[in-house]
């Protein structure tokens, strides 16, 4: 049985790291009461390097001192996987969605995560695909988008993807991306030989969105293919 | 108190196991259901897992940082039970406490029991404690113990007159009142309004309802020749009933064959005077009067497995199979032990039309507490029914043909064939809550209910 949703989108635009933090416990809040629908935040952050609970300190690579002349903040997060980075030019995604009826299984959760990467890649002429040794969408040249996501109780996620649209990707050797070294970075930028607006972008990961969810599309949106 | 079991719980089909990352509450500290207490990490994602009840954490059986299996227990949490709720430590709360070990990863981490509430009632003390609500207040009211009231209703039932009765009789509160029976403290949570689990009950939490995830039919290639129709809404429900129905319940299947040579008899005498009443008694209505007042001598039939408690219904619905043609759906009869046999025959056409016409009410396809089919009414010999989920029991009715049989002169002891009616059921039973002993008991009673059938019902 499924039953169709609506889904909200968020645009804050580029919102330092901890205030997204704290947008989206807000959010999951009013979605485990049922006040909001499904919604999908889709904004930037400043330069931070983020640790997930099965972060290894090794893996970043530069020292408080490098990473503040840089301008990298830290943080440390509870969501799954390894470190990552996020920054300017790189478009984050977290569905704070309900995955209760038909949804309890993370393992699904991620691959349909997957199938909305592969999906927008495919919508620029790109090749991308799913990796059975790590989360996340790769191309021949390197990693395109990075997947970590939380489940709070009542089976209610939050954060979720980072897609490199033109993101500065020198900043990713300040880290062992996931915790899985020697595997190269890429991004739409570097894929396509221009940058495409990242409010199309948003509008092709959202209409993926709706067709791999199964969620009504946001009206008064322009997601005009 | 009991000791609840935290399992390391399954998040996924495929995920065998998780790493507590993190935990949220230590040792001593106060947890209420559905708060989240630890933090799991599996793979790329982090997930906090909700207290499956109010208590203590008494116990951190797996440390931060380690793996484990889907199913291995992570935690204690202690309940704080009221009095009435402690069962006396009887091998049976022992077995409901203890979680079936996962066979496989999908069949994981069941959130362990609270005692059942009444696991060590005989089926006697349950029978006579059996009233209606009205019946439980005014007890309730009066602090009376129902088991103090004798009964003068249908197999002991305590009716309102005799309450009152008893009320009027007896001497005012403590003086006379019996010493509430204090090996049996659970009947006072049986004789109140409420259902008897005083215990905030273990409903199916979102960990055992992930076992009753969203049916998924597989695809099959299509070929030229056919047509290809999307599923309407009764053939959906029905498909993902089905499933989830054999998915949940081990069906094991008794069958008994019946005479109906005493209800042709009635059916024969009667012909007349429920022609001139307009009344329509079919053969599934003879059969659905006797389960009916069968059901009350074995609640356990009439009753549903919910969580890690049973639930003992205490009315008598029968959900009777209607084919629509194309499609099935099954109307209840309420309260049938509560309706005469012409009252059961007239409510059974009633729904069975009115279902043809798609004119049934919500209430009148909810609320069943045992199912009735008949396979038997274009010649099927007997069936294998599946049980409707939420029910512990279905009887499929076979065709009623004439047999050759054997009978015995009582006089002379000596054999001959002879020629009879009979017709072969088949109860199909949730092997979770009814044993093979009692369907067989419960089959004989129906069937000698049937075979010496009233005149008066």
């Amino acid at each position: 049985m499924t039953d169709t949703r609506d889904l909200s989108v968020l645009s804050p635009g580029r919102v330092h790291y901890a205030e997204g933090l704290k947008l989206q416990a807000d959010l999951v809040k009013k979605r485990r009461a049922g006040d909001i629908d499904d919604t999908l935040v889709m904004l930037e952050h400043p330069h931070v390097i983020t640790l997930g609970s099965s972060s290894d300190n090794a893996h970043v690579l530069v020292d408080d001192e490098e990473r503040a002349r840089k301008g990298i903040d830290l943080h440390k997060v509870g969501r799954g996987g390894d470190v990552t980075y996020h920054g300017p030019g790189q478009l984050v995604v977290y569905p704070i969605l309900d995955l209760k009826p038909h949804r309890r299984d993370l393992h699904r959760y991620m691959r349909d995560l997957e199938t909305v990467l592969i999906g927008t890649a495919a919508d620029y002429g790109i090749e991308a695909e799913r990796d059975e040794a790590g989360t996340g969408v790769w191309t021949k040249a390197g990693k395109l988008a990075a997947i970590g996501i939380r489940v709070s109780s009542g089976w209610i996620t939050s954060h979720g993807i980072a897609l490199n649209v033109d993101t500065e990707l020198r900043y990713f050797d300040t880290i062992v991306p996931c915790g899985i070294p020697n595997r190269a970075v890429t991004s739409l930028e570097r894929e396509l030989g221009f940058t495409p607006p990242l409010s199309e972008v948003s509008d092709t990961i959202v209409r993926n969105f709706c067709r791999v969810f199964g969620h009504r599309s946001p009206t008064g949106d322009s997601t005009t293919p | 108190m009991a000791r609840i079991e935290v399992p390391m719980p399954q998040m996924g089909e495929s995920i065998a196991e998780g790493t507590v990352s993190q935990w949220l509450k230590q040792l001593g500290d106060k947890v209420e259901r559905d708060e989240p207490i630890l933090e799991i990490s599996t793979d790329k994602v982090d997930a906090e897992i909700p207290s499956p009840s109010d208590g203590t954490l008494v116990e951190i059986a797996v440390q931060e940082g380690e793996t484990v299996e889907v199913g291995t227990v992570v935690a204690y949490i202690d309940t704080e039970g009221g009095p009435a709720a402690v069962a006396e430590p009887t091998v049976e709360s022992e077995v409901d406490a203890t979680p079936e070990v996962p066979q496989e990863p999908e069949t994981e981490s069941v959130e362990v029991a609270l005692e059942a509430s009444d696991g060590h009632i005989s089926a006697e003390e349950r029978l006579r404690t059996r009233s209606t609500p009205v019946v439980r207040k005014i007890a309730e009211e009066h602090g009376v113990n129902i088991q103090d009231v004798s009964g003068t209703g249908h197999a002991g039932r305590v009716t309102k007159q005799d309450i009152l009765d008893f009320i009027e009789h007896a001497v005012p509160s403590s003086g006379s009142a019996q010493p509430v029976p204090v090996p049996v403290p659970t009947s006072s949570d049986v004789s109140s309004p409420l259902p008897a689990v005083r215990e905030p009950s273990a409903a199916p939490s979102d960990l055992w309802t992930t076992f009753y995830r969203e049916v998924q039919h597989p695809e099959f290639p299509v070929r030229s020749a056919d047509t290809v129709e999307p599923m309407d809404k009764i053939r959906r429900l029905t498909a993902e009933h089905m499933v989830i129905a054999k998915r949940v319940a081990p069906h094991v299947h008794s069958f008994i064959e019946i005479d109906f040579s005493a209800i042709d008899f009635i059916r024969a005498e009667s012909k007349e005077r429920w022609a001139s009443q307009g009344a329509r008694v079919s053969y599934t209505a003879f059969v659905a009067w006797a389960v009916s007042r069968v059901l009350r001598e074995f609640p356990t039939v009439n009753s549903t497995i919910s969580g890690n408690n049973i639930i003992y219904r205490g009315n008598v619905n029968l959900g009777m199979a209607v084919d629509l043609n194309p499609g099935l759906i099954v109307p209840v009869v309420h309260d049938a032990d509560h309706l005469g046999l012409v009252g059961i025959g007239n409510k059974i056409v009633d729904l069975a039309t009115r279902a043809r016409d798609r004119k049934l009410v919500p209430d009148e396809i909810q609320g069943a507490t045992f199912t009735i089919t008949n396979p038997g009414v274009l010649g099927t010999l007997v069936g294998l029914p599946v049980i409707p989920k939420g029910t512990a029991a279905i009887l499929g009715t076979g065709a009623i043909e004439k047999r050759v049989v054997v009978v015995t002169d009582p006089d002379t002891g000596t054999d001959s064939m002879a020629i009879r009616k009979k017709s072969l059921f088949s109860m199909g039973y949730d092997h979770r809550i009814v044993d093979g002993a009692d369907a067989a008991r419960f089959l004989a009673r129906l069937k000698e209910t049937l075979e010496t059938f009233p005149n008066d019902a």
